[in-house]
């Protein structure tokens, strides 16, 4: 299979303190890693493209690991995660589907064992395109306080032969979270579910 | 502090390859972004200093969390920026004010030197404009090698009562510059221009 050619990475940390309400005594925070590689299938229909999940491992996990350094070295404060794709023009929304399996892999690895299922949404794009990628509890995906997302794209990114690769980390909860529904102290952490 | 904060963002990029052409080191840049609340939005006020001495808070703040972003210690950054986004009910004066005046100096105890000019750019804008901060050498604001721009956003910012700031600091120029001008090499520093 093709060898994962990087252009360009971008790591982001949002660290928010309030959201009109009172100041959070711990802000919550949430990075992205984003890495723009070149679409080994890009121009052309490939029947068979699978194999480039395994060649995507590797980054996944240096990208994982990268969002937890940016978050205080620590996986024990990573509370929520999410991941996400853009297709550049010459691409197909498949090409962003086989982030599915390594970018899941990668988050779950580096935090060692999370059980719920890793909210994820890709899309076909231009320079510049954002992507709102979904974010849930890394345990429980019915955690009500922990649905957030983040936005990320880059303005010089992707080009019509690249995919954009996004993984997401988050520390807690939204700022001001008050809607009810289970909480991260109820999981019981069997299904990945509650 | 002063600086009513509701959020810090900040943003590393690397650039691994450019034209299809290895970038070895990567060049890097880094900037971090504070949304506060304009103590001024919806009126006229005269006397500008609250903002000024906010600008002062911010200017050591972020360039302490750009330059961390980037790992390197504050004397090896080589070019920075500022810019400012200020929300519907505030004035470009008001960028100016957190701008201008007083947040220069922390910059450049952070940075150690920094005798050139900090090139900067102001608007006003809703949630998710986009900034364009430019770059220059610290030290020669003629090094052409390190004229440059890093776009920022944040999907949630500037609401209209907040001002979005932003400082920008790289430890490298254009990923593949080659159009001649005053290299870094030749620079004397003395008057912040050569």
């Amino acid at each position: 299979m093709p060898e994962v050619r990087i252009r360009k990475r971008v790591l982001s940390v949002e660290e928010i303190l309030h959201e009109g309400g009172p100041t959070a005594e711990k802000p919550l925070r949430r990075a992205a890693a984003l890495v723009v590689i070149h679409n080994p299938f890009a121009g052309r229909y490939v029947e068979k493209i699978e194999g480039f999940m395994d060649d995507l491992k590797p980054l996944g996990l240096e990208m994982a690991r990268s969002l937890i350094a940016a978050l205080g070295n620590d996986a024990k404060v990573v509370e929520g995660y999410g991941k996400g794709a853009i297709i550049g023009t010459a691409g197909e929304l498949e090409h962003g589907a086989l982030w599915h399996v390594p970018g899941g892999y990668a988050m779950r690895e580096a935090l060692g064992g999370a059980k719920a299922i890793v909210a994820s949404t890709k899309k076909v794009g231009g320079l510049g395109t954002r992507l709102d990628v979904p974010i849930t509890h890394i345990n429980a995906s019915y955690v009500r306080s922990h649905f957030d997302s983040m936005e990320v794209g880059m303005t010089d990114a992707p080009r019509a032969d690249e995919i954009l690769l996004a993984l997401v980390m988050t520390t807690g909860p939204r700022v001001h979270a008050r809607v009810g529904g289970l909480k991260a102290s109820e999981i019981k952490g069997e299904d990945g579910l509650r | 502090m002063k600086a009513k904060i509701r959020k810090i963002a900040t943003f590393l990029e690397e650039t691994r390859t450019e034209a299809g052409r290895q970038i070895d080191p990567p060049t890097r840049r880094a900037a971090a972004v504070a949304v506060i609340e304009n103590p001024y939005a919806g009126q006229y006020v005269e006397d500008l200093s609250e903002l000024m001495v906010i600008g002062e808070e911010l200017g050591e703040l972020l360039t302490q969390k750009a330059v961390a972003a980037l790992g390197i210690p504050g004397p090896s950054a080589e070019s920075y920026g500022k810019a400012a986004a200020v929300g519907e009910n505030g004035e470009l004066e008001h960028a100016a004010a957190v701008l201008h005046p007083k947040l220069g100096t922390p910059v450049r105890r952070v940075l150690g030197k920094g005798v050139a000019l900090i090139p900067s750019s102001k608007k006003r804008g809703g949630p998710g404009v986009a900034l364009d901060i430019p770059l220059g050498h610290k030290d020669a604001a003629f090094v052409r090698s390190h004229f440059d721009g890093m776009e920022v956003r944040i999907n949630d910012a500037p609401r209209a009562n907040e001002i979005m700031v932003a400082i920008a600091v790289t430890d490298s120029g254009r990923p593949l510059a080659r159009v001649g001008g005053l290299t870094k090499d030749q620079i004397k520093g003395e008057d912040g221009l050569r």
